[in-house]
């Protein structure tokens, strides 16, 4: 009896000392970071630059591991169901996260189960034209729906996704009808695009960077003029309240302790605000992000009543 | 332009930019030749390197993997019937009858010959033409792409040797399976019976793994228990490889029907190697004096099939390097490390940053050679694997196997669809369902979906969907091509009979002949 008691009360020590030294500690091994796509796309990309980075700040090996399927849902679902200990963490994309449990029901996850650790990358989401095109402006693009409804095609990638988001709520706020044609993936409706079989391209920044040569963009859905094309206008600029644009960053299992959550947030921060880091993003036409932990979770959260009523309205 | 060619020539002989190149070559051939490790993976998991060297190292790097996994992915496909990337599918076909008959190390030559062959002429087609052709293949729009799925189902007819119905039945159980998980066009949820897991759909490689590799281990176990698992030991000797190059030099029609085939299959954007090697498997048969000799074991076979894949590596990178298109998901990771060395694809590659650029391309060309020497040369070791008894080969395969099938997603549920297919694969055997039509239907299935949705959605917008399907240059021609197609077998079944009648005839007049003599 008397052993037993020494025993529990020795247990109990190891594990109230153990307890915040463990996390005083954080990290002491190898730490997954999860791609919830296949390798090779621009979330693969991005997690490739930091993992040298990420090991130098945090003193551990960083593996990133691939777990693709259903536009990312596939990998937040095992997000979810991982140790709460911040030695499992997953880029997180913005929409997909929010629209996919809001278009498909069960998508495996909640998108306030995914605890946010830090945004690091915007890509802020714009509808062009080809160059060669009749329409000057969103004004042009305006008077040309309305005069034929439908008939004017606009490429993006994906169904529920950021751009057929954008696509919904610009018809919404113009009062037009367009005929939105998805793809699967950016590259495919950059094709179709550049290709002359859709008329129009909601695309991310980084693609219109690249062929800005070939194309007029119309407006971008941002607050500030995006910095890489400082002539093209705002939607909101023009009356229209449209924000779009896909966020990176990396999220923790939930219920992960605060203090484990901070310990990785610093070490994301540090790298997105890492000089060459943002020098090198900026030329590629992505936008430098450093939001942390609090502040992201509120961006997420204020998007699901934002986007809630579209997905209602247009879901059959 | 030579003075680029001759410099890039110069950047790879460099010597430690050759070292970087056969690294890579041999790199790319262990994650061709494992299933569940793809070209794909090998070039992302690499990026991460080429940040520290100079651009040209790098991409020379690069270049060595994408070209080295180009020709790995037989290896596996002619020694175990498991296609180690979704490309070699049609490798198998005569490649694994070969390993039957004691042949293998004839289909490694005939694999490393042909896909050097494939990767030079299609190289050279880049260096030459790369921009005109680039403008060629935006013209494949969604109606382009549908109808280029359909010709391809249409070489359902000559997979299935025994029926056709039971080919087709086949081929649609396989665009069933495809259709598992979320549509990309509109987003449903489909087929996954409430399970969240499903919703990413039935991995490719997976099934390969399930429906071609499972049901050879399980035949070479049950019932009689081979000892060996192909019927006749290899005997590798380094004459072989002489006699293949030789035969093969043979066939130029062949060889550069194959290899243009993976050229223009590769340039069309998101068509991608899987298709290219089946359809000059097909062609391959359809063009041969002596068809029947396909699917029991030819060289021919698996030369038209690596020919075409590995054409399709420089293809894809048409209307990458022009365009800033990836026409596959290598090209994709390799627009990566382009963008992460701050290179933009289209003219600037082939005039600022030229010097780069053509040391890639040269690269390319150069490990198209290596990969032959390293081929022919490993075949003689490669080809003792069957040798093995069964009894420790059949354990160490099925090990591959779950290995493969998990790390292609990380997901413990492919694992379990792999053995679930396999079973299925075996007892299908058993009733004569060849599985190439079950994979081919779940390849092309989301191709012609995705063409057919979005050509109706422009099509209701432009006023007709049958109009917009129809009534274009490049679909007329697709259309015509599967009309001919389907009408090909009623034709080849007339030659025969006529052939027949002949010969009849003849033995009919030397019969009366020979009564008149008497």
């Amino acid at each position: 009896m008397k052993r037993t008691l020494i025993m529990i009360l020795a247990l109990s020590c190891v594990v109230v000392f153990t307890g915040p030294a463990m996390a005083g500690q954080f990290p002491s091994k190898a730490i997954t970071y999860q791609i919830p796509f296949g390798p090779g796309g621009q979330s693969d990309l991005e997690a490739r630059r930091q993992q040298p980075l990420l090991e130098k700040a945090l003193g551990v090996k960083v593996i990133v591991q691939y777990k693709p399927g259903g536009g990312g849902s596939i990998g937040w679902a095992t997000l979810i169901k991982q140790k709460a200990d911040g030695y499992f963490i997953s880029g997180i994309n913005i929409p997909h996260i929010v629209l996919q449990p809001l278009a498909r029901g069960n998508a495996g996850y909640e998108t306030d189960q995914l605890k946010p650790i830090a945004l690091f990358q915007a890509t802020p989401i714009g509808l062009a034209v080809l160059k060669d095109s009749q329409i000057n402006s969103l004004e042009d693009l305006i008077a040309e729906a309305k005069k034929n409804p439908g008939a004017i095609t606009c490429g993006g990638s994906g169904t529920w996704s950021g751009h057929h988001i954008a696509h919904l709520q610009f018809g919404k706020m113009a009062g037009i009808k367009m005929t939105y044609i998805p793809s699967k993936g950016a590259a495919k409706s950059v094709a179709a695009f550049l290709g002359g079989h859709v008329k129009a391209l909601w695309a991310n920044s980084n693609d219109l960077v690249q062929h800005a040569d070939k194309i007029k963009v119309l407006g971008f859905g941002t607050k500030a003029p995006f910095a890489n094309m400082p002539d093209v206008p705002t939607f909101e600029s023009k009356g229209y309240k449209l924000y779009a644009s896909i966020d990176r960053g990396a999220g923790a299992p939930p219920g992960t302790p605060d203090d484990i959550v901070k310990v990785l947030e610093k070490a994301f921060l540090e790298i997105a605000s890492n000089p060459d880091v943002i020098k090198q993003m900026r030329k590629d036409g992505f936008v430098p992000l450093a939001m942390g932990a609090k502040a992201s979770k509120e961006y997420i959260m204020k998007k699901i009543p934002e986007w809630e009523p579209v997905v209602k309205e247009f879901k059959k | 332009m030579l003075d680029f060619a001759l410099q890039g020539l110069y950047q790879v002989f460099l010597p430690g930019h050759f070292l970087l190149l056969v690294i890579g070559v041999v790199m790319g051939i262990i994650f061709g030749a494992l299933p569940g490790l793809t070209a794909t993976m090998g070039l992302a998991l690499l990026v991460p390197f080429t940040f520290t060297m100079s651009p040209a190292a790098g991409l020379i790097m690069l270049a060595g993997i994408y070209v080295g996994a180009m020709y790995g992915d037989a290896i596996p496909a002619i020694l175990i019937n498991t296609p180690g990337t979704p490309a070699a599918i049609a490798t198998t076909f005569d490649g694994f009858p070969l390993s039957q008959k004691g042949m293998a190390q004839h289909g490694l030559v005939a694999a490393a010959v042909a896909s050097a062959f494939g990767s030079l002429m299609a190289n050279i087609v880049l260096v030459l033409a790369a921009p005109p052709l680039a403008i060629v293949s935006l013209k494949f729009g969604p109606p382009e792409y549908f109808w280029l799925g359909i010709f391809g189902l249409t070489i359902i007819s000559t997979l299935s040797t025994g029926s056709v119905i039971k080919g087709f039945l086949a081929g649609s159980v396989g665009m069933l399976l495809s259709a598992v998980g979320m549509a990309e066009i509109g987003g449903d949820i489909r087929l996954t019976f409430g399970f969240p897991e499903l919703q990413g759909g039935i991995e490719l490689i997976v099934a390969l793994i399930g429906f071609f590799c499972l049901p050879e281990i399980l035949s070479s176990v049950i019932g009689k228990r081979r000892a060996a698992y192909t019927e006749k030991p290899v005997k590798p000797s380094l004459s072989v490889i002489w006699e293949v190059i030789k035969s093969l030099l043979r066939k130029p029609g062949l060889m550069l029907r194959s290899a243009g085939i993976g050229t223009v299959v590769g340039f069309a954007p998101g068509a991608g190697g899987n298709i290219a090697s089946m359809v000059s498997y097909n062609e391959a048969v359809r063009w041969d004096k002596n068809p029947e000799e396909f699917g029991k074991g030819t060289i021919k076979g698996v030369a038209a099939s690596e020919a075409a894949n590995s054409a399709m590596a420089p293809g894809s990178l048409i209307p990458l390097l022009t365009l800033g298109i990836p026409g596959s998901p290598p090209a994709a990771v390799i627009l990566g490390a382009l963008m992460l060395h701050g290179m933009r694809p289209g003219a600037e590659l082939f005039s600022t940053y030229a010097n780069v650029t053509f040391s890639f391309m040269m690269g390319l060309l150069v490990a198209a050679f290596l990969v032959t020497t390293i081929g022919c040369l490993g075949s003689v070791v490669f080809s003792r694997i069957i040798n093995i008894p069964s009894r420790y080969l059949a354990p160490a395969i099925i090990f591959m196997t779950v290995l493969g099938s998990y790390s292609i997603r990380n997901n413990m549920l492919d694992v379990w669809i792999m053995f679930v297919f396999g079973v299925i694969g075996y007892v299908s055997s058993k009733l004569k369902f060849h599985p190439a039509p079950i994979v081919l239907g779940l390849i092309l299935g989301p191709f012609v979906e995705e063409g057919l949705v979005q050509s109706m959605l422009a099509g209701q917008a432009a006023g007709s969907t049958f109009n917009y399907l129809i009534f274009r240059p490049i679909s007329g021609v697709l259309i015509c091509l599967c009309v001919l197609a389907l009408l090909w077998p009623i034709y080849a079944k007339w030659r025969s009979r006529q052939k027949q009648e002949i010969v009849t005839c003849k033995m009919s007049i030397e019969k009366t002949e020979g009564q008149n003599e008497k």
